[in-house]
């Protein structure tokens, strides 16, 4: 990894009123999009070939060659550089925009942009809103033009509504410079840009649930297939992506796929906003690449632990990922390679979480770094963990109406010091009938964090409940 | 179950509910936005709000009137989302975040702080119906933790019970929060 103390900030650079468009434009903004939606642009497209050379030695010759930017190179360039989704999943975006259909004439497509942002522990994309909406905007350009989109939909959540007027301002300015609505400066192409202001409901980032909103519907999540790109937003092809994600596309297609593949983590590149809150000197977003040291980022990025305590655990990327014991993060870096294998070498993986068929330590989600000192009470943490997910549950499915209802209801017990050895058992074996069972995500999600906390903090539970009379050997 | 809140006791409301010409062209304006009529629901519903503090069933009926919605449909999508008022309340929403990093730095016992403080009843309404304090989850401003929103709008953050103290008398003087830009953190290394 390139030396990341000298790491220039570009997702949220320090410029003053960047906000402001004049300001974006004199620091490079919207120059890529004139180029591609006018098409004065070219795209310089390197070829590799390894040829063999008569004395047998292998060379590999590289040509260039200029073309110009049709929608399908701009889904080439982003998928070449491995956008990793940054709305939890970490899906390559360029390979999400490939699987639209071909454009069938007089059949509309949308772009719907996850600005929903209610994940505990995750603040992103809302410094994005405020502090560098146009490159947000410049990236739903880019990507409206990819997929042949003829207009996006920003679902930003009902309390971001401060945040949600800086980013509409900004619409506002390149509706008026003629970078977004109708015939783009003299292109001939409509792209519409239009911001939807949810109203308090967590489930709405799901992209389900979050099209069902926009549609003006109670936002039960839908059932797939059909996959968004076939029938999605009005029964349309649409394509969901995360705020971030669009400010990212927006710098690989200014700076170029090699520029952001060479940045940070091979498997995971690019700039990445880390969001670090909880026990820690300085909480707060920074900008740096992916695949940071997890002691790296404590101590020497966030200032170390707050009062001197000592560090008992991180959840790495918002609430729904496996939280790493202490013990677990050394030499741990921010990619899903690192993440994945931590702490597996401790006592035999005892502490691996188990995931499908495999062991997992934890996973990059939004990025959010929940960090925790020595006096956090863990069983604390996972009812209220608990109360959020049956709040927040739809409703939809049996399994995780009732699931995060029992959950609750077993750790407010426990915490309670009413529980018995063999619920925590029960909680295990609950967890497991959750999951992959329901129409979206949530069920799973919150069954996680329960059963994660269990294997990695057992003693605590436990120490809880009363003596139970299976306990005896 | 995300928002759903009981129906309670139906009371006269005699209130006249409409909305002047300029705000029927801010519907129309919301309508044009969508390929489909329907998905104006929510904005005119935060007109609907905005305008009448709450969603009765008047306000609720003028949203389905003027988008052309049956009044059930409409009524469904108010009562799916909590920031969606279905019931006259306090007069400010005091919403304070006791979720995850909240949660273990210091937003619940700022929560209690706060009941206390305004003699709250088990609904969370002061005696005066002025504050009304709930629960909230994450508010996405984990960096500033303890976080409060104001009425539905504004942040407070970085809460304690001196904070709270200033805001409450602030509130009952008149004087309302405004919106504070939390900077950007300056990056600079610590090396130890
Ligand atoms: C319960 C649930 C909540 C989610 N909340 C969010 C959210 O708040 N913001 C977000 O970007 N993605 C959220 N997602 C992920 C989205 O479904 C979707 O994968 C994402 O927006 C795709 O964007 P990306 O590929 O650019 O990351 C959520 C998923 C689930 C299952
Ligand atoms: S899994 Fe839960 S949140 Fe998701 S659709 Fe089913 S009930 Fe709703
Ligand atoms: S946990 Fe309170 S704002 Fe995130």
């Amino acid at each position: 990894m390139q030396d990341w103390r000298n790491y220039k900030k570009v997702l949220l650079p320090d410029i003053p009123n960047l906000n402001q468009i004049e300001v974006y434009e004199a620091n490079g903004g919207y120059a890529k999009w004139k180029e591609v939606i006018t098409g004065t642009g070219t795209h310089t497209f390197i070829k590799r070939e390894e040829k063999v050379l008569e004395d047998g030695t292998k060379q590999v010759i590289e040509t260039k060659e200029q073309v110009p930017y049709s929608p399908k190179v701009v889904v080439d360039i982003v998928k070449s550089a491995n956008v990793r989704g940054r709305g939890g999943a970490g899906f390559n975006a360029g390979l999400k925009w490939s699987f639209m259909p071909p454009k069938k004439e007089g059949v509309p497509r949308y772009l719907a942009v996850n600005g929903d942002e209610s994940e505990p522990g995750s603040f992103k994309d809302r410094r994005l809103m405020e502090f560098n909406p146009h490159l947000v905007i410049e990236g739903i350009l880019f990507a409206c033009y990819a997929m042949e989109m003829d207009a996006a939909y920003i679902y930003i959540r009902g309390e971001y509504v401060d945040y949600l007027n800086f980013l509409e301002k900004a619409v506002f300015q390149a509706y008026q410079k003629g970078y977004v609505g109708k015939n783009i400066l003299g292109s001939g192409r409509t792209i519409d840009i239009y911001v939807h202001r949810g109203a308090g409901a967590y489930i709405c980032g799901e992209e389900t649930s979050l099209m069902e909103s926009l549609e003006g519907k109670r936002a039960y999540p839908r059932s797939k297939p059909p996959f968004p790109a076939q029938r999605g937003l009005w029964g349309c092809p649409t394509t969901i992506n995360n705020v971030d994600t669009m400010a990212q596309s927006a710098l690989v297609m200014r700076y170029g796929a090699e520029w952001y593949a060479s940045i940070g983590a091979k498997t995971h590149p690019g700039p990445f906003l880390y969001g670090i809150s909880g026990h820690i000197n300085r909480p707060g977003i920074y900008e740096y690449p992916t695949g940071m040291l997890i002691t790296d980022l404590i101590y020497k990025v966030a200032g170390g632990m707050k009062n001197g305590k000592k560090l008992k655990a991180v959840i790495p990327g918002g609430v729904s990922v496996p939280i790493l014991r202490a013990d677990m993060i050394e030499g741990v870096r921010m990619d899903t390679d690192s993440l994945a294998a931590a702490g597996l070498d401790i006592e035999n993986g005892k502490y691996g979480f188990p995931l499908g068929n495999r062991k997992l330590g934890s996973m990059m989600g939004t990025g959010g770094m929940v960090i925790m000192n020595e006096d956090t009470d863990m069983v604390k943490l996972v009812r209220r963990i608990s109360q959020f997910f049956h709040h927040e549950s739809c409703g939809q499915c049996t399994p995780c109406r009732e699931g995060t209802g029992w959950l609750e209801k077993l750790i407010i017990k426990i915490d309670e010091g009413r529980g018995e050895m063999k619920d925590l058992d029960l909680l295990f074996s609950l967890t497991e009938n959750m999951e992959g069972r329901t129409v979206c995500m949530l069920a799973d999600a919150s069954a996680w964090p329960v059963r994660a906390t269990i294997i990695r903090f057992r003693e605590e539970f436990e120490a809880k409940v009363k003596n139970s009379v299976y306990a005896v050997s | 179950m995300a928002g759903y809140t009981s129906h309670s006791h139906q009371e006269i409301d005699n209130t006249k509910y409409e909305f002047t010409e300029e705000e029927l062209k801010q519907v129309q304006y919301h309508i044009s936005k969508y390929p489909d009529k329907q998905s104006a629901v929510m904005p005119v519903l935060w007109m609907a709000q905005e305008k009448y503090g709450w969603l009765s069933d008047g306000a609720i009926q003028l949203v389905a009137d003027s988008i052309g919605l049956s009044f059930a449909h409409v009524y469904g999508v108010a009562t799916f989302y909590t920031m969606y008022f279905k019931r006259k309340m306090g007069k400010y929403l005091l919403e304070i975040c006791t979720c995850l990093t909240c949660g273990i730095c210091g937003g619940p016992e700022v929560l209690e702080y706060t009941k206390k403080k305004i003699q709250a009843n088990e609904e969370g309404i002061s005696p005066d119906g002025l504050f009304w304090v709930r629960e909230a989850e994450c508010l996405g401003a984990c960096d500033t933790a303890p976080v409060m929103q104001f009425n539905n709008g504004h942040y407070v953050h970085n809460l304690n019970n001196d904070t709270i103290d200033k805001l409450i008398d602030e509130v009952r003087k008149g004087r309302l929060p405004e919106f504070v830009s939390i900077p950007l953190r300056d990056q600079s290394i610590i090396d130890d």
